[in-house]
């Protein structure tokens, strides 16, 4: 199954810095939305990021798409600078895929045309090798039997592990995941995370902003607190949970693992 | 492991005032956007000039004028001026002018009562005991009897006709399309068979035909003696019509209230008539209103076809007032106007609707 | 017994039935007593009954006539006919102009210009709300006083002129090779299907993109010009003879003035049910295209519009069936279409009202059943699965 991510690609871990943000800001009108970002993520990574609300997490990792603009501050992604340069911008988003929170599927196509889109339009892909490889991904997240149904037909985990599927089709260098299990129900949740977990023995360089903090311990290799749209602390998992330093990040574990 | 200083919240960035930024990003953003603006600067320069020059710079605002010192590069306003009885109460007698004002006056006050009242038990009573009352009130201020002079409905026109044209067919349709919506949503097979073939031709017909049938047809189906007053044929002909579409936008409503509903009313033990009346329709009702709005505007937008079978709305002035030797020719400014007066009509109550929209919106959180 | 016959009262089946029997009663009387009342009025009048009057002598003049043979020598029923012609003529091309016009505001709406997008607001909010009819006879009055008189007609380019009197157009002769040129048309077409198929083909076993916008020009557009200048088709060129024009194809003011009023009018419905086709398209479904890298154009056309479409064709085909209805208020400037002629003269002179003001309402109840059916079919084919 690890044929499918191209091992050239991926370096050791610990060898390059794919992602570079050096002071981000960002400004919703007069709303300082993001204040000074500074991150490095380094080749397969697995970061986490965590934070109340409002903190500026999703408005972050949708910046390394382009998404969102930015008033201040660089983003490099695997070498090329995110400017209003609607080549590099495109240049990034063909190695970034990113999952919602909300699966956004194309509701009008079947789960198997979902999944080739991107790559025959804008890989330039065969219709063939489109598909076989988007069906062994649908097998691999699960999903094979319902290819040619559509969206509306499968349940809300289904549809994300689909989502999952297709950010893979593009064979992207990173994964972005904007709190993807949030719209789930609580049973359904597992299976999404299950194959988290699955992607990120991987290799890939995984960028997830999420609650779930069992798998935040399992797989990741650094986890960021952010509030107020500021990065307030990072640190292994270990020390993050077990030896928080901020006062900020303290109330916030007080508050989350309480539940 | 890291901890990182707290960082100041700062101004976005400011390389120009708020008023070029603001032209930048809305007008200017693009090489696109650059031949747009121009594009509906040039419009707006072909088209904005000569309306204005006509109907205020060159126009003629001397309300002693003539149709000859008016002259023709602008609108003769005088014209609307000499006519501006005959666009509001059509052919009514000078005499008796004040009972049609007093029934528009009545209206405001029945209105503005109302609203002072909001908060009373006895609302609903008020309101529908004005929506009984008042229509007889009015009737008899219009035509006459009980010691009023009778003053014949060829007589009635202009902005009063249109007003109560437009009034008896929302007041008329409105309980007639509860009862065939009802009776589309009914079980039984005949009923939604009626409710269904009603509807269906209705509203498959042009406006026009219903109204000729009712002008023409109509009256041969009544014994011979009977003489079928012009103006009732078309409010026959008006409500007929207006009854279909209000079923149908009162049936939305009953499709939008949740199963739950009924069952809840079902297992309390209400019959059929007072689950309908107690529980159904209220919520159907409030549901459609701002598409029962939708209709009204519509319905008075209708009002106008009035002219094509002889009856002297609003439209139909413009051609009297133009068919007089002393004010030929004067048709643009005779449109302009009527079309002025509706839009601000139509106009709030499609703002009103929209409000009432939001209101309903956000109480059904 | 009387027990069971109370229970049987309060039984729910059997009263609705019982409902119904009553409904259908109540019904049946009335119905026969206009019935009655209506046979004896008609006798008192000396009206005829029956359908034989449609092969009667019409007796008067067309003003608008396209395609059909007709003079005044002609049958009420080739009347008919040419009423259910004109009808469609102006519908079909009110139809066209409106889809196109509201399509251009429909977007402009969600235009990031603020002047396009205020212009096209503007022009919804004060074309809605003024009647149909008003705007129809506006149009006209605008037009006659405006447009000059047949003698200084605005020409363009010597073949086309326009007028008081109307648009004057000239009219292909059919015998010169026309034919010809409609052939190279459909060929062209045609060829242009297998030409798209082909490269839509190579796309799917390549994924190379080739562009077919040079042939669909080559083809469709070229080929029949191409045509048409070899066999030099000869076209009847309306000419000034007297005080108006003779030759050519003329469209009357009235056609003109209605057709426009019914553009300007619907446009603004389907401009709106075009802007909410694309509003209801969820902001996330963009995102995910864009987020994957699809260019604007390929969003919009992969994502963006199969969505809203769907959403947006319906109410647009209902728009076409009440520009449709509309189109009867042409008895206003004296168009002559279905109402005009059939339910307007005919109706003066037969006077059988109920036969034809039936006529009438069956052409209309007609065109509305087929514009459901399309509807229907419409709907089920581009139903969401799942939804």
């Amino acid at each position: 199954m690890s044929e499918l991510i191209n091992k050239e690609k991926i370096g050791e871990k610990g060898c390059c810095d794919i992602i570079e943000i050096s002071g981000l800001n960002k400004w919703y009108g007069d709303f300082h939305a993001l204040k000074s970002i500074d991150l490095k993520v380094k080749e397969g990574e697995i970061i986490v990021v965590c934070g109340p609300s409002g903190s500026g997490k999703s408005t972050l990792i949708r910046c390394v798409n382009f998404l969102e603009k930015f008033q201040e501050g660089s983003i490099v992604v695997d070498g090329t600078e995110l400017t209003d340069d609607v080549k590099k911008i495109r240049q990034v988003r063909s190695e970034v895929s990113m999952v919602f929170q909300h699966f956004n599927l194309f509701p009008h196509l079947s789960i198997i045309d979902n999944l080739t889109l991107a790559p025959i339009w804008v890989h330039h892909e065969t219709k063939q090798e489109a598909r076989e490889k988007a069906l062994q991904l649908l097998d691999r997240v699960g999903i094979k039997d319902q290819a040619y149904k559509y969206p509306n037909q499968l349940s809300g985990g289904q549809q994300q592990r689909v989502a999952i599927a297709r950010a893979l089709c593009t064979s992207p260098k990173i994964m972005l995941f904007d709190e993807p299990t949030s719209a789930l129900d609580p049973e359904m949740i597992s299976e999404v995370l299950d194959v988290m977990v699955e992607l990120a023995k991987e290799g890939i360089t995984m960028i997830c902003v999420t609650h779930e903090m069992g798998f935040a311990k399992k797989v990741a290799d650094r986890i960021i607190f952010m509030d107020e749209g500021q990065v307030i602390e990072e640190n292994k998992p270990d020390s993050f949970f077990n030896k928080p330093e901020s006062d900020r990040l303290k109330l916030f574990l007080d508050q989350i693992l309480s539940q | 492991m890291a901890i990182y200083s707290l960082k100041e919240t700062k101004q976005p960035p400011q390389s120009q005032t708020k008023a070029i930024a603001w032209l930048k990003n809305n007008l200017f953003s693009s090489s696109l956007n650059i031949a747009l603006t121009f594009i509906a600067l040039y419009i707006i320069y072909l088209l904005l000039p000569p309306i204005l020059n006509w109907t205020i710079f060159d126009a003629n605002f001397d309300l002693t004028a003539d149709n000859q010192s008016c002259g023709r590069e602008g609108a003769c306003w005088a014209f609307i001026d000499s006519n501006l009885k005959m666009f509001i109460y059509g052919f009514y007698p000078q005499e008796e002018l004040w009972r049609v004002n007093t029934m528009f006056g009545i209206v405001v006050a029945l209105v503005a009562f109302g609203a002072l009242i909001k908060k009373s038990q006895y609302r609903a009573h008020y309101i529908i005991g004005s929506f009984l009352i008042y229509p007889i009130v009015a009737f008899v201020l219009l035509y006459g009897g009980l010691g009023l002079e009778i003053v014949e409905t060829d007589k009635w026109g202009g902005l009063t006709l249109t007003v109560v044209v437009a009034a008896v067919g929302i007041v008329a349709s409105f309980p007639l399309g509860i009862l065939f919506a009802l009776g589309r949503q009914s079980k039984m097979r005949v009923v939604k068979f009626i409710s269904v073939v009603y509807i269906e031709f209705i509203r498959g017909v042009p406006l026009i035909t219903i109204l000729f049938m009712a002008s023409v047809v109509l009256p041969l189906f009544f014994s011979a003696g009977m003489d079928f007053d012009k103006l009732l044929r078309a409010l026959i002909g008006i409500t007929l019509f207006q009854t279909a579409y209000i079923a149908e936008v009162i049936r939305g409503g009953l499709q939008a209230i949740p199963r739950g509903q009924y069952e809840a009313a079902d297992a309390v033990g209400l019959s059929f008539v007072q689950k309908t009346v107690l529980i159904i329709l209220p919520q159907a009702l409030k549901i459609s209103i701002p598409n029962i709005v939708g209709s009204f505007i519509a319905l008075f937008k209708d009002t106008t076809l009035l002219l094509i079978i002889g009856l002297f709305d609003m439209l139909a002035i413009v051609g009297a007032a133009t068919s007089n030797s002393n004010w030929l020719g004067r048709e643009t400014e005779g449109y302009v106007f009527v079309a002025m007066v509706v839009w601000v009509i139509l106009y709030s109550m499609s703002r009103y609707s929209k409000r009432l929209e939001v209101r309903f919106s956000t109480e059904h959180k | 017994m009387l027990t069971k016959l109370k229970s049987l009262l309060y039984n729910n089946e059997i009263r609705a039935i019982l409902f119904q029997v009553l409904a259908v009663a109540v019904i049946a009387y009335f119905a026969y007593q206009a019935f009655d009342n209506m046979m004896l009025n008609i006798e008192q009048r000396g009206i005829r009954s029956g359908f034989g009057f449609l092969s009667d002598e019409a007796g008067f003049a067309v003003n608008d006539n396209f395609f059909l043979e007709y003079s005044p020598a002609s049958t009420n029923l080739q009347a008919f006919y040419v009423g259910i012609v004109n009808t469609l003529v102006v519908a079909i091309t009110g139809i066209f102009f409106a889809s196109v016009l509201g399509l251009i505001i429909g977007i402009s709406r969600l235009s990031s210009n603020y002047l396009i997008r205020k212009i096209a607001t503007v022009y919804i909010e004060i074309f809605r709300n003024i009647p149909i009819l008003l705007q129809i006879l506006f149009w006209y009055s605008i037009a006659l006083s405006a447009f000059p008189s047949p003698k200084n007609s605005i020409n363009f380019f010597d073949t086309v002129f326009l007028n008081s009197r109307g648009l004057y157009l000239p009219k292909p002769i059919i015998e010169s090779g026309f034919y010809f040129v409609l052939a190279s048309l459909v060929v062209g077409i045609i060829a242009y299907i297998f030409v798209k198929k082909h490269s839509d083909k190579k796309h799917d076993e390549t994924g190379i993109v080739t562009n077919t916008i040079p042939h669909f020009l080559g083809l469709v557009v070229l080929l029949p010009i191409v045509v048409y200048l070899f066999f030099g088709v000869q076209l009847d060129y309306p000419a000034l003879k007297g005080f108006n024009f003779r030759g050519g194809v003329d469209l009357s003011i009235e056609f003109f003035a209605l057709a426009f009023a019914l553009s300007i009018y619907t446009a603004t419905y389907i401009a709106e049910a075009i802007r909410s086709g694309i509003e209801s398209v969820d902001n996330g479904q963009k995102e995910a295209a864009s987020a994957m890298g699809l260019t604007q154009t390929q969003s919009l056309r992969l994502v963006v519009l199969p969505q809203a479409l769907r959403v947006a064709i319906p109410p647009i085909i209902n728009q076409y069936l009440n520009l449709t209805k509309n189109s009867s208020l042409a008895a206003a400037v004296g168009y002559t279409e279905l109402v005009t002629i059939f339910s307007g003269t005919v109706l003066n002179v037969v006077g059988q009202a109920i036969e034809i003001i039936i006529l009438t309402m069956l052409v209309y109840l007609t065109i509305s059943l087929v514009i459901s059916l399309i509807l229907n079919i419409f709907n089920k084919k581009m139903q969401i699965k799942g939804k």
